[in-house]
């Protein structure tokens, strides 16, 4: 691009002023093809996330809410359970009531490592080799640490509370899987696999993607080419991720 | 790493603090916003109002991602909208999907 916008005389830019915007060689959007791509990818991919919180929504709708005291709680088959009675353990703190405390921290681990990626795209404005390698580490630090806290999550939510839960047939089964689940309706647990697991998958791709951009960074792949477009666009799916588990948050842990 | 040093001839700007600082304090707002989300769900009681708080602080979030982190507000206006105006389909599928839940429920209930 920078070849050709010094070459243009004046009586070319005449031309390119007079020219059908049809007729090609004008970029309206004034963003790259790369960049577009991975936009429209996103709003994609913003359409599947929101069907399936939104099937959540549905099925939500679709069974009694708990109607008792909240202090009284107990899982149950009949009703849908509160979200805070059901994720409020934390690693190596083991039988203390701690609501949403593992997800708080979890949200948080990815919104800061949608700031270190942000820095990563910044440094490679800069033509900064360095700081972009030093902030791609970190943000893969945080996308690795935040697919291990997912992890424990779902070994925790699988294996199930000491308690167990009461089961239509009066037998107690402990855990869930995609059949029987002891905090709920089944499809309690089948969303929950399917929810977090499709962003998880999402988060786990992106951590490959940032891998290969800190690779190619650190041996001056980009630095060869002249700009860090690259770190760009692996960005924007990195933050949509990000953008995502917000949603998933408040949707599925807060409401 | 001296191999890497050598190779490295290009000339780069120094960070600008302003664009730093900017980030940082985008890094913060989400932080307080995440920890009032939270404190509201243990300490509130649950209803239609507090739900909505929750949804409007979700959308503080978002803002803040879409606009800052993914630089949106700094595209073309055709962009922004060819973005943004194709999601109102989801409002519709909100609303529709919504409906059929309520009408299964009454159905079975």
């Amino acid at each position: 691009m920078a070849t050709t916008t010094t070459t243009t005389s004046t009586r070319e830019q005449e031309e390119a002023k007079n020219r059908n915007i049809w007729s090609g060689g004008v970029s309206p959007l004034k963003a790259s093809y790369g960049k577009l791509m991975m936009w429209f990818f996103l709003l994609s991919d913003a359409f599947t996330f929101s069907s399936l919180l939104v099937s959540y929504g549905l099925i939500r709708y679709a069974y009694p809410a708990y109607e008792g005291d909240i202090d009284n709680f107990t899982f149950s088959q009949d009703y849908w359970p509160v979200p805070e009675k059901v994720y409020e353990a934390v690693p190596f703190l083991h039988g203390v009531e701690l609501p949403l405390v593992f997800v708080g921290i979890m949200t948080f681990i990815l919104i800061l490592s949608s700031v270190t990626m942000v820095l990563a795209v910044e440094a490679g404005h800069r033509m900064d080799r360095k700081s972009v390698v030093k902030w791609m580490l970190w943000t893969i630090v945080g996308g690795v640490t935040f697919l291990s806290c997912q992890a424990w999550e779902w070994s925790h939510f699988i294996h199930g509370t000491e308690q167990g839960g009461l089961m239509s047939d009066g037998t107690i089964f402990y855990g869930a899987n995609l059949m029987m689940n002891q905090y709920g309706p089944p499809l309690f647990a089948d969303l929950f696999f399917f929810i977090t697991g499709f962003h998880g998958f999402h988060v786990f791709s992106g951590v490959i993607l940032n891998i290969i951009i800190f690779y190619q960074a650190a041996v001056g792949v980009f630095e060869r080419r002249g700009h860090y477009e690259m770190v760009e666009k692996v960005g924007l799916y990195w933050h949509f991720v990000d953008l995502v588990w917000v949603f998933v948050f408040t949707f599925f842990y807060l409401i | 790493m001296a191999e890497l040093d050598e190779t490295s001839s290009v000339s780069f700007e120094p960070a600008d603090k302003k664009t730093i600082s900017k980030y940082v304090k985008i890094a913060v707002i989400m932080g307080v916003v995440t920890t009032i989300e939270f404190v509201f769900a243990i300490f509130l009681p649950r209803g239609p109002l507090l739900y909505f708080t929750f949804i409007a602080l979700t959308f503080v979030k978002a803002f803040y991602i879409v606009a800052e982190f993914m630089h949106l507000k700094g595209e073309v206006k055709t962009l922004i909208w060819s973005i943004l105006i194709p999601l109102i389909f989801i409002v519709w599928l909100i609303i529709a999907l919504l409906a059929e839940g309520a009408s299964i429920f009454s159905l079975k209930f």
